[in-house]
């Protein structure tokens, strides 16, 4: 590129030469988000799911037990606006773990990735784009079941310096499962398999910790001493810190943060680019 | 050609005794292999040969584990990210993103490399013109292909691999696929394909090489393969009513209902001397002829096996244990057949 002189904001220390990749990398990268964007909205299957899932259970629960109470440690919170945050929750862990783990394990299955593996494109690119994209619609998700959960039953909605926290817990919590969707799928053998593994994993997690049916204070020890493991039980608490005034934890976005990285070292070590066996 | 007075062109692809093995099944064992810059060459064999085995290993997906690899000056095995910006590969199976429409796909393969080769251009290459803003969900499976190919050319490289461009296509699928390498072929890329088919590699390359358990048993141009005399030529004729003699130079075998053949050495003298004992007897021998050797009898008797029906799915290389095992099958089969022949060049 002739423009290199010019660029601005030049990364310090580097070489010269240094920005021109760099540049050609984030425009490659975001052009990559237009396009797993475009793909995304055309499939029926990923677009409806990963948006109609989340507002439908918002619904159907908010329905079922919208008039009762939840309480949260010393607070009692209405169960809809208990399920605003619960959904939020939920879409999140959808957008993220679930839809990178199946789309991942059906391009993988396809010969997609290894087509793009024999291409100049930087693998590093292609994940970031991924991950950037699924970013997107978990926030995209969370403002629609928050507007939604607003509108129709008067829930709260975070403001202020709750804001701030609620969006680390957002942006760590999205991240962290997009790293897991993509560990995951080096255990998926092939494509057949990848909905029966991804529900094995997510589906019994979501319950234990309390996103379809609130754990409250007679749940049994033992299931919220499982849920504390795992990073769903935490998420969960810390976005319901925003929606609910509950105490925001900064334990909750650490062990997020931690199952996050664990997933990314396994994804890193793990990760085929062709069919499994 | 290159004149005298010009330095020559270093090849686009040169291979000196490559070996690579599965654990205990050696699925590649000693290839040399050269290929000039615009030539289309290519790579013949049954399943399980070591064609995808050598062509992956060009392509940098797979280490060998000996022997040297130049592919356009670069080492695929140290320098694969550099090489992939200039090698456009169509794989055996592989898919694009079924939502994009066919102009997306290549748009968005071409802008991973430095010099992308326009979009329309790519697509009336392929012959996609009219297709460009379907998505790629709606295409035949000869249209896919196709499609594999302009994916292939966005980035306008200076070497196509393409493995098994037809196999599992009906008759017109494959004509398709053939006009678009052979379009490749008119714009001057290096163009190396691997198949089973003998028909494909003769209509298609300018220079073959018949890979068998994992060795090159013969290579050459597709007319030299046909001509070599691995394979006899024949004799063939109507069962005369009377007694064929046995001195004609070699003895007449029944091949088919009322048919003879004649397997012969010396083809002159033996249909000099069936001719000549016609005439004394009297007999007619309406509907004589000579066979020669196609290279499909070639093909057969250098790799020992059947070639699959055209339209036959191969399992493309996705069931790893599978695959293994036909490649031992082959294997022994052309140890038995070829054996001893050593290889032959």
């Amino acid at each position: 590129m002739s423009g290199v002189d010019a660029a601005p904001g030049r990364s310090a220390g580097g070489p010269a030469t240094s920005s021109a990749p760099l540049r050609r990398a984030v425009v490659l990268t975001l052009n990559q988000v237009r396009f797993v964007n475009r793909a995304f909205w055309r499939n029926p299957a990923s677009a409806g799911f990963t948006f109609a899932f989340p507002l439908m259970f918002l619904v159907i629960f908010t329905a079922l037990l919208g008039s009762g109470t939840v309480h949260l440690g010393a607070r009692t919170v209405k169960e809809s606006t208990y399920y605003v945050a619960a959904m939020a929750a939920f879409a999140v862990v959808t957008a993220c773990f679930t839809n990178i783990a199946m789309t991942t394990t059906f391009q993988r299955d396809q010969g997609v990735l290894k087509r793009l593996h024999g291409t100049p494109l930087p693998p590093a690119v292609y994940f970031l784009a991924r991950v950037l994209h699924a970013l997107l619609i978990a926030v995209l998700l969370v403002v629609i079941t928050s507007a939604f959960g607003a509108l129709a039953y008067h829930a709260s909605v975070p403001g202020g310096a709750t804001l701030g926290r609620f969006v680390v817990m957002l942006l760590v919590g999205a991240g962290a499962f997009c790293a897991l969707g993509l560990a995951i799928t080096s255990f998926i053998p092939n494509a057949d398999a990848a909905p029966a593994v991804v529900n094995l994993t997510i589906l019994p997690l979501l319950f234990l910790s309390g996103i379809f049916i609130p754990l409250g204070r007679n749940a049994p020890h033992w299931i919220v001493g499982v849920a504390k493991v795992f990073p769903v039980y935490h998420f969960a608490s810390g976005l319901q810190a925003g929606y609910l005034g509950t105490s925001f934890s900064w334990a909750d976005v650490g062990i997020v943060a931690a199952w996050g990285a664990a997933g990314l070292m396994v994804a890193i070590r793990r990760f085929s680019w062709e069919p499994r066996v | 050609m290159l004149t005298e007075t010009t330095a020559p062109a270093p090849p686009a692809v040169q291979v000196r005794g490559l070996t690579k093995s599965y654990g205990e099944l050696e699925a590649v064992r000693g290839i040399d292999v050269q290929i000039a810059p615009g030539e289309v060459f290519a790579l013949l064999g049954p399943n399980g040969a070591g064609k995808t085995t050598t062509v992956e290993i060009l392509e940098g997906y797979r280490q060998r584990d000996g022997g040297e690899v130049v592919v356009l000056g670069l080492d695929p095995g140290r320098q694969a990210r550099a090489l992939r910006s200039r090698i456009g590969i169509v794989l055996q199976s592989t898919g694009v993103d079924r939502y994009l429409t066919v102009a997306e796909t290549i748009s968005m393969y071409g802008q991973y490399y430095p010099h992308p080769r326009d979009v329309e251009e790519v697509l009336s290459l392929v012959g996609l013109e009219e297709k460009r803003d379907a998505r790629v969900l709606t295409l035949s499976g000869g249209q896919q292909r196709r499609l594999d190919v302009g994916v292939a050319l966005a980035g306008d490289p200076d070497l196509l691999f393409l493995d098994e461009p037809t196999t599992g296509f009906d008759p017109s699928a494959r004509r398709e696929a053939w006009e678009v390498v052979k379009s490749l072929a008119a714009i001057g890329k290096t163009v190396l394909l691997t198949t089973h088919y003998m028909d494909e590699a003769q209509h298609l390359a300018d220079r073959v090489a018949v890979i068998a358990a994992g060795r090159i048993v013969a290579e050459g141009p597709p007319s030299s393969l046909a001509g070599r005399d691995l394979v006899r030529p024949r004799l063939r004729f109507p069962r005369p009513p009377v007694a064929v003699p046995e001195d004609l130079g070699a003895t007449p075998v029944a091949a088919g209902p009322g048919t003879l053949e004649i397997v012969t050495e010396t083809l002159t003298g033996t249909l000099y001397r069936l001719t000549s004992w016609a005439i004394s007897a009297g007999v007619s021998l309406d509907g004589l002829e000579v066979l020669r050797p196609t290279l499909e009898d070639v093909y057969l008797e250098l790799t020992g096996s059947e070639p699959p029906a055209a339209g036959q799915d191969s399992a493309a290389g996705t069931r790893r244990t599978r695959r293994g095992r036909r490649r031992s099958d082959a294997a022994s089969h052309a140890e038995a057949r070829v054996g001893g022949r050593g290889t032959r060049r």
